[in-house]
């Protein structure tokens, strides 16, 4: 019990950091149709910079404190320069826009690989994150347990940008119907500079999350981009309800299976889920709503 | 029609031009050793094909084609491997198998002892899950973005999956260590000869049933679906069939890619089969020309042979390389090295008609039509829509 | 061989075949909701094999809707009836394999293909496998006569992307004629049509219509004086009033709507 306990909480956690990658891709690929296959190397880019935030800034504590809106920046520049140099021309070809950022992805890979190194990196955790709390018996790790909050804390802003702000009604516009908000005077332009830069730099905050659960390599942001693409599919283009929702339950299911199979079923398991659940809503959880055919 | 490539004469200088090359030219010019280097490449341009048609006409990125190469690898390696056991072995129990696992053949390789079954196999499996997949995803309308994702999720789980199953598949390492092939013994030359030819066959068989279906009126129908499947729906067609087809015949290329990939180059493993082996089968594809017959395999070949001979000696070159190669091609040659020739004589007549030497008699502009959509609330969708992908 | 005759004899008349028995398209009780906002509300509509049907009214009155309603686009409630069949409920390609053919206010014909092939493959449903995986040789008869009928026999080969709007929508017709459908519905056919194109088409559906199910979507009352058999009329997603041109003009009713709107003449 105290295993399942355990389990379902790590289940969370990597549920968490999926929301945090998931959210940029689920913005952009809804407001603009761009697939950002290079967003797990946004992820890259966040870890790494929690990397050499440490080097200079020995004290693990201030470092991270230090990593998190700087890894947001770097990962927030990132987007705004492929937007800008060459994502703003494809909009209209989202499948293209795929493999477009797939040749970037590889090539952020290599310049990782030739700047940091091939062999992985470790940042270490603050010492006030190590340890576990007892949770119905359960021992949690303290690091588990803050990228819960960190990954909730970026939500409850992001919701609160949108919701809120006249960028967040100029995102949302744009993501229902982009020719009707274009002809209604919003700057699309700027929308989606900022929209890029906001999804990127929460990749790069997921990136420094992660680094305090395991080592940093050139290829992290490939073992994230795949399920957090399937959390975009699964909970619905654009809706950031669907995705919390998505991203959580395979976080969890992904654990549990894992805990009762192995590994390797695990992740065929989920696969047969998503398709088998794409039968049922193939939007996803939420669909928007709008009287287009698609 | 506007290209050499795509011309019927061209087709057809093309394919004999490539039968002369690879059957006779390619086996007495080239070592043993680059002659089955470029039987690897070939496996590769057999599932160019299958992309080109699954993709360039059908407009399906399909982005696990590795899957369906790695279910036609693993079964032939299956096979090769419990043959050996059984031909050197005496035990009829693979080598690894010892090592890793219980020592004892597990119950779903039994059939693969057998050659016909292999056979049959290597083209059914991989043609039954694209279908049963094909079918659930098409049939509920998941298309563009949304198939992609799938497919590429696919790759992803197909890969983790053979990791994990170390004692079975061999997990990281894959299998490797083939000795005979069908009772050929792989270490001789001239048999190796004999599987580089097969695969030249094969490929040379691939390209001829691609462009018979291209030609036929599936092919035109495929066209039809890629750019309006709503609007086909109209006219009384199911496109998640005419799709599905498609896919179907890419994954069988691709599973006997795979097939024939295995005795060639004498391993396979999770490596080959993933996410990222699965898109790089897209740039040759996407270099050569993605909708042209010929274009796919031409720009898988080259690819290949340029990795080979630039990413031993400069790694990290040859990956940068084929990020640029991805972006560039992609991002501003979508038609690929095939619409060069139309680009260029478009150019040309954008020149002259900046510089007009001689005083053209131009047509009337076509009436363009003002068209004033119902705006109130009720007004539902009229327009078909383009590829659906949001 | 035998000559398909896509073109029939006569002309379409007001309340269409008298004799024989003619075939039918029959909406009942339709409705259409989104969201709650009632659409289409409880419509009934008959017309009958011969009869060139129009359905007016003002903007946002429903026409696209019932049409999208009928083709299985949208989810409807009530009955669609044709000549004994029911469609309402089956699956898009279902419906347009039980001779129910529609064409859209954005002409949409597939671009990267031929006139040719564009109409090979619409009268293609029925083919068998082995027929679709061989090359297409000759013309299908059909074609042949369509593409006469629509003016677009000397631009066969001609990529569809390149014609002009009024040949498009000229395509879609041709489209639905070999298809088979005994349902002819059409969208806006005329939008954006230069004078002597409306006129074309005009004459064009004057000579399909006689042994055809056709209802026409239409905004310009000039076109609809000229050519329409009978017209319905609908409102807010009612029908308002339905008859020849003469009566449904002289309908209060009609009058009090267009008067409120754009007003019937000038639009």
């Amino acid at each position: 019990m105290e295993l399942l306990i355990g389990q379902m909480f790590a289940g969370l956690s990597l549920g968490s950091v999926l929301l945090l990658a998931a959210l940029g891709l689920s913005l952009t690929f809804g407001q603009m149709g761009v697939i950002n296959m290079a967003h797990g190397e946004f992820m890259m880019a966040g870890a790494y910079t929690a990397f050499v935030v440490q080097r200079s800034i020995s004290d693990a504590g201030v470092s991270l404190l230090v990593s998190i809106p700087l890894g947001f920046l770097v990962g927030g520049l990132l987007g705004l320069v492929l937007e800008a140099v060459l994502l703003r021309r494809m909009y209209h070809r989202p499948l293209d826009t795929l493999l477009v950022t797939f040749g970037v992805a590889i090539i952020l890979q290599q310049a990782a690989r030739d700047i940091f190194g091939a062999p992985s990196v470790d940042v270490r955790a603050p010492a006030w994150l190590q340890g576990n709390i007892e949770l119905l018996g359960a021992p949690i790790p303290l690091t588990r347990l803050f990228i819960l909050l960190l990954s909730l804390l970026c939500l409850a802003g992001l919701v609160l940008v949108l919701k809120a702000t006249p960028l967040g009604r100029r995102i949302r516009a744009a993501v229902l119907n982009r020719d009707l908000a274009e002809t209604s005077g919003i700057s699309t332009r700027r929308t989606d500079q900022l929209t890029f830069f906001i999804g990127s730099g929460l990749a790069g905050v997921a990136g420094v999350a992660v680094t305090l659960i395991g080592s940093t390599g050139p290829y992290l942001g490939t073992n994230y981009i795949v399920d957090a693409f399937l959390v975009v599919v699964a909970g619905g283009v654009g809706q950031i309800k669907g995705a919390v929702i998505a991203a959580f339950a395979l976080g969890v299911l992904q654990s549990v299976f894992e805990f009762s199979t192995t590994a390797s079923i695990g992740k065929v398991l989920i696969l047969v889920l998503i398709v088998g659940f794409l039968q049922l809503r193939p939007q996803g959880i939420f669909s928007l709503k709008t009287r287009s055919l698609t | 029609m506007s290209t050499f490539l795509q011309s019927r004469w061209g087709v057809l200088t093309g394919f004999a031009v490539g039968a002369v090359l690879l059957l006779v030219l390619a086996p007495t010019g080239l070592s043993v050793f680059n002659l089955a280097l470029l039987g690897k490449f070939i496996c590769f341009a057999i599932v160019a094909v299958g992309i080109g048609l699954a993709w360039g006409r059908g407009g399906m990125l399909t982005l696990g084609q590795g899957v369906f190469f790695g279910l036609g690898a693993y079964i032939m390696a299956m096979h090769l491997k419990l043959a050996d056991a059984f031909l050197f072995g005496g035990s009829g129990v693979p080598d690894f198998m010892s090592l890793y696992g219980s020592g004892e053949v597990p119950g779903w390789w039994e059939p693969f002892r057998s050659p016909v079954v292999t056979l049959i196999a290597v083209v059914l499996v991989p043609g039954l899950v694209a279908l049963v997949l094909g079918l659930a995803v098409f049939k509920r309308r998941v298309k563009g973005a949304y198939f992609a994702i799938l497919s590429q999720a696919l790759a992803a789980a197909f890969a983790v999956f053979l990791i994990g199953q170390q004692a079975t598949t061999g997990g990281s390492n894959g299998l490797s260590g083939f000795r005979s092939f069908f009772g050929f013994d792989l270490k001789d030359p001239s048999n190796k000869l004999m599987l580089y030819s097969i695969a030249a066959v094969v490929l040379l068989l691939a390209v001829g049933t691609s462009r018979q279906l291209m030609n036929s009126r599936f092919g035109e129908l495929l066209i039809a679906v890629r750019d309006q499947e709503e609007r086909v729906r109209f006219l009384g067609y199911d496109p998640a069939t005419i799709k599905t087809v498609a896919y179907v015949i890419a994954a069988v290329m691709a599973g006997i890619a795979g097939a024939l990939f295995v005795p060639i180059v004498g391993i396979i493993s999770p490596a080959d089969v993933g996410v990222i082996p699965s898109i790089a089968f897209l740039i040759g594809v996407a270099i050569g020309g993605r909708a042209t017959l010929l274009g796919p395999v031409l720009g898988a070949l080259s690819v290949a042979i340029a990795q080979a001979s630039l990413s031993s000696t400069f790694p990290s070159f040859w990956v940068y390389f084929q990020g640029l190669l991805f972006v560039l091609v992609i991002g501003f040659m979508p038609g690929g090295l095939a619409s060069l020739p139309g680009l260029v004589s478009r150019l040309r007549r954008h020149r002259a008609e900046q510089h007009p030497t001689e005083q053209r008699k131009t047509e009337p502009a076509p009436p363009r039509p003002i068209l004033a959509p119902e705006s109130a609330p009720p007004a539902t969708a009229t327009e078909v829509p383009e590829e659906a992908s949001r | 061989m035998t000559t398909p005759t896509l073109l029939p004899d006569g002309d379409p008349q007001a309340g269409g075949l008298r004799h024989g028995r003619p075939k039918y398209l029959e909406v009942r009780d339709l409705t259409v909701a989104f969201d709650g906002f009632v659409a289409v509300d409880k419509v009934n509509l008959s017309v009958t094999q011969g009869d060139l049907r129009f359905l007016i009214g003002p903007n946002g009155a429903g026409k696209t809707t019932i049409i999208d309603a009928i083709t299985g686009l949208v989810p409807a409630t009530g009955s669609v009836n044709h000549t004994g069949t029911e469609i309402l409920g089956r699956k898009v390609h279902k419906i347009a394999r039980l001779g129910v053919g529609r064409t859209f206010q954005t002409a949409s014909v597939f671009e990267n293909l031929s006139v040719l092939q564009n109409l090979d493959i619409a009268a293609g449903t029925r083919r068998k496998a082995k027929e679709l995986l061989r090359r297409r040789k000759g013309m299908d008869p059909a074609v042949q006569e369509a593409l006469e009928i629509i003016g677009l026999d000397k631009a066969a080969d001609k990529q569809a992307g390149t014609l002009a709007h009024g040949q498009k929508q000229w395509l879609e017709i041709g489209m639905l004629l070999v298809q088979n459908s005994d349902v002819l519905l059409l969208d806006e056919p005329i939008a954006g049509m230069s004078q002597d194109e409306r006129d074309e088409t005009g004459q064009l559906l004057r000579r399909i219509a006689a042994s055809r199910i056709t209802l026409v979507i239409e905004h310009d009352m000039d076109f609809v004086r000229e050519f329409a058999t009978s017209v319905t009329v609908l409102a807010a997603g009612k029908v308002l009033s339905e008859g020849s041109v003469a009566q449904v003009q002289a309908d209060k009713k009609v009058q009090d709507v267009y008067l409120g709107t754009a007003g019937m003449e000038g639009h």
